[in-house]
């Protein structure tokens, strides 16, 4: 029995609108594809460098020193466990990841965010667009980047990066709404321009906000990169996929114990660097 | 006359703040056909902030602009600073028209000319007290130390020499608003814009503040646009003081004006509970010398124009003739008998409203 051809199927028209980038935009793809590799190389070989047990330890050395016993303790559980699983190369290529897509997350949805607190009429345009992202599931973001970078660490970031904009977007624009008008009023009244508003008003009072955003995004970006493990982009989302395919027990655990020890250690480290 | 001119720092005139998506729309109406305010929300949707204002600022004055919420009083204080873009007229500061600046020049005037302070203070969280003080500095680019040395000379005058370190929230509300106003003097404007400031403390603190603010003003010679809700606080502080109302200021004048002769049912409404001990002076209350017999006016104690009811009571009582000669530059220009008291404290209206009744 032939299947029935679906009434609504957007995604016949997306495909070929795809195809047709691929086709006309195939050098400005193959220019961000090598990008993303480069940036994304060069911050794996920095953490993986120097010996794991000598990055263990200046962790949780700085750690210690910089935010007290708590942290370097957690510091040295949370690599510990990592090192110990067999998963070091893994997790640094998980952090890696991690650490790129929210940076390029963060550049391109902090200014849209300002942007939209400002303009009534582009957050009216822009909420709609980010319910419908921040609703459909994950995986989903996945095929279009894999249509047009194939598989690998260039889709998974690129998906990333999509996936953690709307939660920062949405924080900053909440953020910066919440400054009080007053604030504003004081930094014109004497005499600021913009970037001075901005910069010794604006951030400083939006700030707390603002650091929620960041670390949802981190923590949303996590589960994404974990996730993109199932298109090839390697790390501990690598071994989780290859857990599950294998009904390898003992690997998918060791994997994902490792997932939650490096998503706690982001999550406490960067709430208490930056608040 | 030259003199005089000169001596106008803000100059507003016939100044209109519409606010609307349809703004331009009643502009022309109320420029082409004279449409009131009720028109201008009827037909265009647009409301009415400030109409037609007009009004000076002479240099070395508190002018108080008195209003209830929603009287557009706090639109028309941000129309001197161009916080706000008037729809129509004009206002000129130190006999420049700031509609005409361009943005570095509007700048240049926030920074150096007109300091403002607000109702929530707005201190900055995260800093201390003294580069709170010091930020109208900082953003004119005044080097760290010279800023901090400024500041804290602006602090040490509003008493909170030794509070420079601490941070805003360990302060009380009206410490919190001395710092307000620190850092507005801290960057020696000529002009200060206090956008109630007071409104939200308690009454001791309030009037405590209400004498040292204007004490200061005084001191430093500078002038000041001073908002309240607060007719007490307006007639404390205010040389002059403007009553608005739906936009429009109904009345100009010194308190005594205001008191002696409301412009319209609502101020006498607002006025009818006010003290007049300490703000009708004899000059407006004295009956012509011929009221006295030349002997009696001879052996009257003597008063100057000024002496308020509150001086004239203890005057009038302190002699068997139960008067007081008022006397300006050698002088008598008229007297002040206890049936002129009585009558200037109960006030003209009521005078009125009596005769009618017995009519």
């Amino acid at each position: 029995m032939a299947a029935t051809t679906p009434l609504f199927s957007p995604g016949a028209s997306i495909a070929q609108a795809i195809e047709w980038l691929n086709i006309h935009a195939h050098t400005f793809f193959a220019m961000i594809g090598w990008a993303v590799e480069t940036v994304l190389g060069a911050a794996e070989q920095l953490l993986l460098w120097p010996a794991p047990w000598l990055l263990l330890a200046a962790v949780v050395l700085v750690a210690l020193l910089v935010y007290g016993v708590r942290y370097g303790a957690l510091a040295a559980a949370s690599l510990g466990l990592c090192l110990a699983s067999g998963l070091w190369k893994e997790a640094m290529q998980t952090i890696a990841l991690v650490s790129v897509s929210v940076t390029v997350s963060v550049l391109i949805a902090f200014p849209m965010g300002i942007w939209a607190a400002r303009k009534p009429r582009a957050e009216a345009v822009l909420r709609p667009v980010l319910d419908i992202m921040q609703t459909v599931p994950p995986w989903v973001y996945l095929i279009p980047a894999v249509m047009i970078f194939s598989l690998g660490k260039v889709p998974a970031l690129i998906a990333t990066v999509v996936y953690g904009i709307p939660p920062m977007l949405r924080i900053t624009t909440l953020a910066f709404k919440e400054v009080p008008r007053e604030l504003i009023e004081l930094g014109q009244a004497s005499g600021a321009g913009f970037w001075q508003v901005l910069g010794k008003l604006e951030i400083p009072a939006a700030r707390k906000t603002l650091l929620v955003g960041l670390n949802q995004t981190i923590l949303l970006s996590l589960a994404m990169v974990v996730l993109a493990g199932l298109v090839g982009a390697g790390g501990l989302g690598a071994e989780v996929t290859r857990g599950l395919t294998r009904m390898e027990m003992g690997l998918g655990l060791r994997a994902g114990l490792s997932i939650v020890a490096v998503a706690i250690l982001l999550d406490r480290l960067s709430r208490r660097a930056l608040g | 006359m030259t003199n005089e001119a000169l001596d106008v720092l803000i100059d507003c005139r016939n100044v209109w703040k519409i606010f609307g998506e349809r703004s331009d729309e009643a502009i022309k109406a109320i420029r082409e056909r004279g449409a009131g305010k009720r028109e201008v929300l009827r037909d265009y949707n647009c409301v009415v902030g400030v109409s037609d204002a007009s009004f000076q600022i002479r240099k070395g004055e508190i002018f108080c602009i008195m209003g209830l919420s929603g009287s557009g009083k706090s639109t028309l204080v941000r129309l001197l600073n161009r916080l706000i873009e008037p729809s129509m007229g004009k206002v000129e500061v130190k006999g420049r028209d700031i509609a005409q600046m361009g943005p570095k020049d509007l700048r240049a005037l926030r920074a150096h000319e007109i300091g403002m302070v607000f109702q929530s203070v707005a201190l900055i969280p995260g800093r201390t007290v003294l580069d709170n003080a010091a930020f109208g500095l900082e953003v004119q680019g005044v080097a760290k130390a010279e800023r901090h040395k400024i500041a804290s000379d602006a602090l040490a005058r509003v008493g909170l020499a030794d509070w420079a370190n601490h941070m805003p929230r360990q302060l009380s509300g009206g410490m919190q608003q001395r710092v307000g106003l620190a850092r507005a003097i801290a960057s020696d404007p000529e002009i200060i814009l206090m956008d109630e400031p007071f409104s939200a403390l308690d009454p001791l603190i309030r009037k405590q503040l209400q004498d040292e603010f204007r004490e200061l003003t005084k001191s430093l010679g500078k002038s000041a646009v001073f908002i309240t809700h607060d007719l007490d606080e307006a007639m404390r502080i205010g040389d002059r003081i403007a009553i608005m109302k739906d936009g429009i200021m109904i009345q100009q004048g010194t308190a005594e004006d205001i008191v002696l002769h409301p412009a319209d049912a609502y101020v006498a409404e607002f006025v009818a509970g006010i003290s007049r001990l300490h703000l009708v002076k004899a000059h407006s209350l004295m009956a012509p010398v011929s009221e006295v017999p030349g002997d009696v006016l001879a052996r009257l104690p003597r008063t100057s124009p000024e002496a308020d009811v509150q001086a004239l009571i203890d005057l009038v009582l302190s002699t068997p003739d139960q008067a007081v000669a008022v006397e300006d530059a050698g002088t008598c220009i008229g007297v002040v008998t206890a049936r002129t008291l009585l009558e200037g404290i109960r006030g003209e209206e009521h005078a009125a409203a009596t005769i009618e009744v017995v009519a």
